[in-house]
C-alpha cells in the first residue's frame, strides 16, 4: 500500500475494485465503513454483489476479466472532461499527452458492452474519482489474478497519475495483501528477480554486493517463477523445497500440479500439518507454528512487526529458519550459524536498504513502516509524498484483451473464485480451529436463481461443474449475489477442489494465474 | 449529547483539576483530561474508541457553578473550568450509582477469560465496597441460552445496559447487528427480529465480548478453558491470517493457548479483530500437528525419523539431484505465512548455497 491503514477513513472518495474486503480483510474494511458513515463516497467494482456493494454510491458489476476496459474508459472520461490535475502531471509525471491521445480510442460506449455495465455508470465513477480532493484506490486479487493483472495495475496507476491522488493523506493505490507475511516474503528476497529489499538480481552491482557479503558466487540471471518451475518438474527441475504452502490445493490446475510434484526426485516440505502437498514429499519437517515462533512479519501497509512465541512447540517441531540452516550446514554452506531468529533478522536488516535503519529491538513496538534507510529515520507511512523513486510517474498505454478462455457453447458460464470470511486459504488452520463449521459447514456454488432454474438445477442440491481441465461436484446455492451467467466458489475445501478446473492462463510478466476467470459448464449430476 | 465547549480554544487555555491548572486541547472532554493526569475517575459505559455516551454516570465530577455533578465523559472542557474529582460527596454519589447498577446482576465475579474488559465492574465494586443488596428487586435482561453459536455467550442476566456492545458494533465494526429494544427493566440487547446471532448481520468479530464490562457477552471458546489450571498470561503478537497485521494478545495458561484478545493499542487494528483472528486459534495445539520429521521409506510410505536422519536425508537428496542434473535442477518455494527468518534463509540457501535465483513465494496464487 502506498498509504497506511490509518488513512482508510480519510478519503472523500473510496474506489474499491476486485476486493471483497469485508470477508478477506475485515478489519481494514471497518475503516471504509467508518468513512462511508461519515459521508465519504464509495465506488465498488466487482462482478459479485459483495457486502461493500450494498453501501456503494456507484456499483459496477462488471463481467469478470474486463477491468482494463473499464479503467481505460474511466481515463477517457477524465481526459475528455478536463478533469486531469495539470499541476500534478506537470510536476511529477511524463507521457501524459501520448496517454491522453491513446485513451481517446476507448470511450465508455466502447467499454460498456465489454464490461456489461451502462456507459453512464462508468462516467459517474470516473467523475466521482477524479473530482474529489482525496480519492483512494483499494484492490486485491480481483485485479491481479488475471492474464492482464499487470495491465490492470498499470491502468489503476494511470488514474492516480492523471488525478494526483497519490502521495497525500487519504489517497494512494493500495493493494490489500492476503497473507500475514506475504509482503515480508517479498521483502526478504524470496523472489526470482530480487535480492532482499527488492534489489534486482540482474544488476551486477547487487550481484557483487551479495557475493561480497556471502562470500559465494550468485547467478546474474533471473530465476524462474514457481509457475515455470512447476511446469519444468521432471524435465529440468528435479529437487524442490517447499515451506508452508499447500501447493496442491492453492495452485491452479491441480492435476498438472500433482503430476509435477510427483515427478520430482527429491521433495522436501516444511509445514505444520501433513498437508496434501506434504504427503507427496520425500522428507517432511515439522515447523513450529504461529504462537510458538519468535520472528518478524510485515503487513500490507509495510509495517514491520514482531511475532512472539507464547507456548512451547508441539512435539519436536522447530522454527523454519533453524531447519533450513541445518540443511545448509549439512551441505557445507557457510553463513548459516544462526542461534536465534534475532540473528537472522538483524542480518536481513544489514543487507536490505529498506530495513537498514531497523533491527530486532527497534521493531518491538511495530511503529515503523519501511523504507527505514537509517537509524534516525522515522519510517515511511506514506510513499511518494515528495516524488517518485525513479523520477517521474510514467503513464502506460494499456490495452484490453479477453481472458485466456472465454465462454462458449461447451462452457457457457463464467466461474470466478475467491475466499470466505470464516475460512482461510486451504482451510488447514481454520478447519482445525473448532467452531467454524457452525457457520460454514462446506462449500457451495453461488449461482443466480434464474440460472439455477434455466439449467434444471435446484438450490441445495449437488451439480457437476466442468472446465476443459476437469470436473467437480458441488452443492448449488441460489443467490442474487451472483450476476446471471457468472458463478462463484472458494478454494478452501478439499472436497470441492476448484483448482481442478482453474488454470486457463497466466499473466505473461508475473506468471500470476488467472484464478478469477474460468469458463465452465454446470449441469445436474445425473445428466453427466 | 456532548456539551460542546467554545470553538477555537486558545492554545494556552487551562482548566483547574483538583487545584491544579492544566492545559487542554480543543474539544477534549473533562474525562480525557482527567485520565491524562492520572485521575482515577471510574467509568463503566466508557470505551475510549467510542463516542462519549454518558449512560452510567459513574464518571461524575463536581464542576464549580453547576448545580449537580456532571458526567465528565460528555462534558467538553472550556477555559477556566474548576473541577473536583475525588471529594467525599462525589465518591458517595458514585457508590450509590454503582449499587444501583450492580443490584440486578446475578454475579459480579466472572472469569477473566470472558473478555478483555470483563473485570471492569468487579474492580469497581471492590474499590467502592458496593452493597449489592441495597437496591435488590426487579431485574432486566434474560440470557439467551438458546443461541447455540460456538463463540459468543449471551448471558444478559449480567447485562447493565451500558450499550458498549451495541455501540462498538455500530461505531467500530460498522455492522449494526445488535440494538437496544425497550426501555427500563424491559431493556434488551437484541438482534433484528430478536433471533440468533447467526441469523443477524453479526460477523462474530468478537468486539462486543471484548468491550463488555461485566461478562454478559463473553468468549465461549476461552471460557471452555476455565478449568485449565494455571495463571492467565498474555503475550503480544500479530494475527496469523490476512495481511492487515492486527495485534493480538495470546492468552495462555501454562503451556495451553486458551484464547486470543485484540490489542486495544494495536497500530493496525486498535482493538478490532475478525472472526478468524478472534476465534480460529485452535489449530496450533490440534492433534493433527506434525510432531516429528517424516522420511519416505523403501515401502513408499512416510515414517517418523530423528532430526539427524531426516536432515541428512534432505541434504543428501539435494546433493544427489545436483550430481545427476546440476545445481540448476533445484528450486525452492518460501512461505507467505511463515516469518521473515524463514523466507530469508530459504532465499539464502538457494543463492548463497547454490548460486541460484530459483526461489519464489506463494504470492502468485
Amino acid at each position: 500500500m502506498t498509504n497506511p491503514l490509518a488513512d482508510m477513513d480519510k478519503p472523500d472518495v473510496i474506489f474499491c475494485i476486485g476486493t471483497n474486503m469485508t470477508e478477506c480483510h475485515p478489519v481494514a474494511a471497518t475503516g471504509i465503513k467508518k468513512a462511508v458513515a461519515a459521508g465519504s463516497k464509495l465506488i465498488v467494482v466487482d462482478p459479485r454483489h459483495i457486502d461493500l456493494a450494498k453501501q456503494a454510491d456507484v456499483y459496477l458489476p462488471i463481467r469478470v476479466g474486463s477491468d482494463t476496459a473499464l479503467l481505460l474508459a474511466m481515463a477517457h472520461v477524465i481526459a475528455r472532461e478536463d478533469l486531469v490535475n495539470k499541476t500534478f502531471t506537470d510536476e511529477r509525471t511524463t507521457g501524459l499527452e501520448e496517454f491522453v491521445e491513446h485513451v481517446k480510442g476507448f470511450p465508455p460506449e466502447w467499454a460498456a458492452p465489454i464490461c456489461e455495465v451502462p456507459p453512464e455508470d462508468i462516467e459517474k465513477a470516473a467523475r466521482l474519482y477524479a473530482k474529489a480532493d482525496r480519492s483512494a484506490i483499494y484492490y486485491t486479487l480481483g485485479i491481479t489474478e488475471h492474464i492482464c493483472g499487470v495491465d490492470n495495475v498499470k491502468s489503476l496507476c494511470n488514474l492516480t497519475l492523471m488525478t494526483g491522488h497519490i502521495g497525500r493523506e487519504g489517497t494512494g493505490i493500495n493493494p490489500m495483501r492476503g497473507q500475514n507475511n506475504i509482503q515480508g516474503a517479498g521483502d526478504c528476497g524470496a523472489l526470482p528477480n530480487n535480492y532482499p529489499g527488492f534489489q534486482a538480481v540482474d544488476d551486477p552491482e547487487h550481484q557483487e554486493k551479495f557475493e561480497r557479503i556471502w562470500g559465494t558466487k550468485v547467478d546474474l540471471e533471473l530465476g524462474m517463477t514457481k509457475v515455470t518451475a512447476l511446469e519444468r518438474c521432471g524435465e529440468s527441475i528435479f529437487g524442490m523445497m517447499i515451506d508452508g504452502e499447500n501447493t496442491l490445493l492453492s495452485d491452479p490446475d491441480r492435476n498438472h500440479c500433482q503430476h509435477a510434484l510427483e515427478s520430482l526426485e527429491h521433495l522436501v516440505v516444511i509445514d505444520i500439518f501433513l498437508t496434501e502437498t506434504a504427503k507427496l514429499a520425500h522428507v517432511v519437517f515439522p515447523a513450529t507454528s504461529w504462537a510458538e515462533t519468535d520472528g518478524v512479519c510485515t503487513n500490507t501497509e509495510r509495517r514491520v512487526q514482531r511475532l512472539r512465541a507464547a507456548v512451547p512447540a508441539q512435539g519436536d517441531a522447530k522454527p523454519d529458519w533453524w531447519i533450513v540452516s541445518q540443511i545448509a550446514r549439512r551441505l557445507g554452506f557457510e553463513g548459516f550459524e544462526y542461534e536465534s531468529a534475532k540473528d537472522v533478522f538483524n542480518e536481513l536488516c544489514e543487507v536490505s536498504p529498506l530495513y537498514n535503519g531497523l533491527d530486532w529491538d527497534r521493531i518491538d513496538e511495530g511503529e515503523y513502516h519501511w523504507p527505514v534507510p537509517d537509524k534516525h529515520h522515522p519510517g515511511t507511512p506514506r510513499l511518494h509524498e515528495t516524488g517518485f523513486e525513479n523520477g517521474r510517474g510514467i503513464f502506460s498505454c494499456t490495452t484490453y484483451r479477453d481472458p485466456a478462455e472465454t465462454i462458449n457453447d461447451d462452457y457457457p458460464l463464467w466461474l470466478t473464485t475467491g475466499r470466505r470470511l470464516q475460512s482461510y486459504h486451504t482451510h488447514t488452520q481454520t478447519g482445525r480451529s473448532g467452531g467454524m463449521e457452525y457457520f460454514l459447514p462446506g462449500e457451495s456454488l453461488e449461482m443466480h436463481p434464474d440460472d439455477v432454474t434455466r439449467l434444471g438445477l435446484a438450490d441445495g442440491e449437488p451439480c457437476r461443474m466442468s472446465s476443459p481441465r476437469g470436473a467437480i461436484d458441488i452443492v448449488v446455492k441460489a443467490t442474487t449475489k451472483s450476476r446471471p451467467g457468472t458463478v462463484f466458489t472458494s478454494f478452501s475445501f478439499k472436497d470441492t477442489p476448484v483448482n481442478v478446473l482453474t488454470g486457463s492462463g497466466y499473466d505473461p510478466t508475473t506468471h500470476t494465474p488467472e484464478l478469477k476467470v474460468c469458463p465452465v459448464r454446470v449441469e445436474p449430476v445425473a445428466a453427466s | 449529547m456532548i456539551q460542546r465547549g467554545e470553538e477555537g480554544t486558545a492554545a494556552n487555555a487551562t482548566v483547574n483539576i483538583d487545584g491544579t491548572d492544566v492545559p487542554f486541547a480543543d474539544g477534549e472532554t473533562l474525562y480525557e483530561i482527567c485520565s491524562r493526569h492520572q485521575k482515577d475517575v471510574p467509568t463503566l459505559c466508557y470505551d475510549p474508541r467510542l463516542d462519549p455516551f454518558g449512560g452510567c454516570r459513574l464518571c461524575v465530577v463536581e464542576l464549580e457553578g453547576a448545580r449537580n455533578p456532571v458526567a465528565s465523559c460528555t462534558t467538553r472542557a472550556t477555559p477556566g473550568m474548576k473541577v473536583r474529582t475525588e471529594t467525599g460527596a462525589i465518591e458517595k454519589h458514585r457508590r450509590t450509582l454503582l449499587e444501583l447498577v450492580v443490584s440486578e446482576n446475578r454475579q459480579v465475579a466472572v472469569d477473566e477469560l470472558s473478555g478483555y474488559a470483563s473485570q471492569e465492574m468487579k474492580t469497581l465494586v471492590d474499590r467502592y465496597d458496593a452493597d449489592r443488596g441495597r437496591f435488590q428487586g426487579k431485574k432486566s435482561g434474560h440470557s439467551r441460552e438458546d443461541d447455540d453459536n460456538p463463540f459468543i455467550l449471551r448471558d444478559y442476566d449480567q447485562c447493565i445496559s451500558c450499550y458498549r456492545c451495541v455501540r462498538v458494533c455500530a461505531e467500530q465494526e460498522g455492522d449494526y447487528a445488535i440494538s437496544v429494544m425497550n426501555r427500563g427493566f424491559d431493556t434488551k440487547i437484541t438482534t433484528e427480529f430478536n433471533g440468533l446471532l447467526r441469523d443477524s448481520d453479526c460477523t462474530f468479530c468478537g468486539q462486543c465480548i471484548q468491550t463488555c464490562p461485566t461478562g454478559a457477552l463473553a468468549d465461549k471458546k476461552a471460557l471452555a478453558n476455565a478449568d485449565v489450571p494455571g495463571d492467565i498470561e498474555k503475550t503480544r503478537t500479530i494475527c496469523p491470517y490476512c495481511g492487515v497485521g492486527c495485534s493480538v494478545d495470546l492468552v495462555t495458561k501454562g503451556d495451553r493457548l486458551v484464547g486470543v484478545q485484540p490489542a486495544m493499542d494495536g497500530p493496525a487494528n486498535e482493538g478490532a479483530l475478525c472472526v478468524k483472528g478472534q476465534f480460529a486459534f485452535g489449530f496450533v495445539q490440534h492433534d493433527d500437528r506434525l510432531k516429528t520429521p517424516l522420511v519416505r521409506g523403501d515401502d513408499g510410505e512416510l515414517h517418523p525419523a530423528s532430526w539427524d536422519a531426516a536432515l541428512d536425508r534432505a541434504a543428501d537428496g539435494f546433493r544427489g539431484v545436483v550430481e545427476r542434473h546440476g545445481r540448476e535442477a533445484l528450486y525452492a518455494v518460501a512461505s507467505g505465512r511463515a516469518p521473515h527468518e524463514a523466507a530469508y534463509t530459504m532465499q539464502k540457501i538457494m543463492r548463497a548455497g547454490w548460486g541460484l535465483n530459483h526461489i519464489d513465494n506463494c504470492s502468485r496464487a
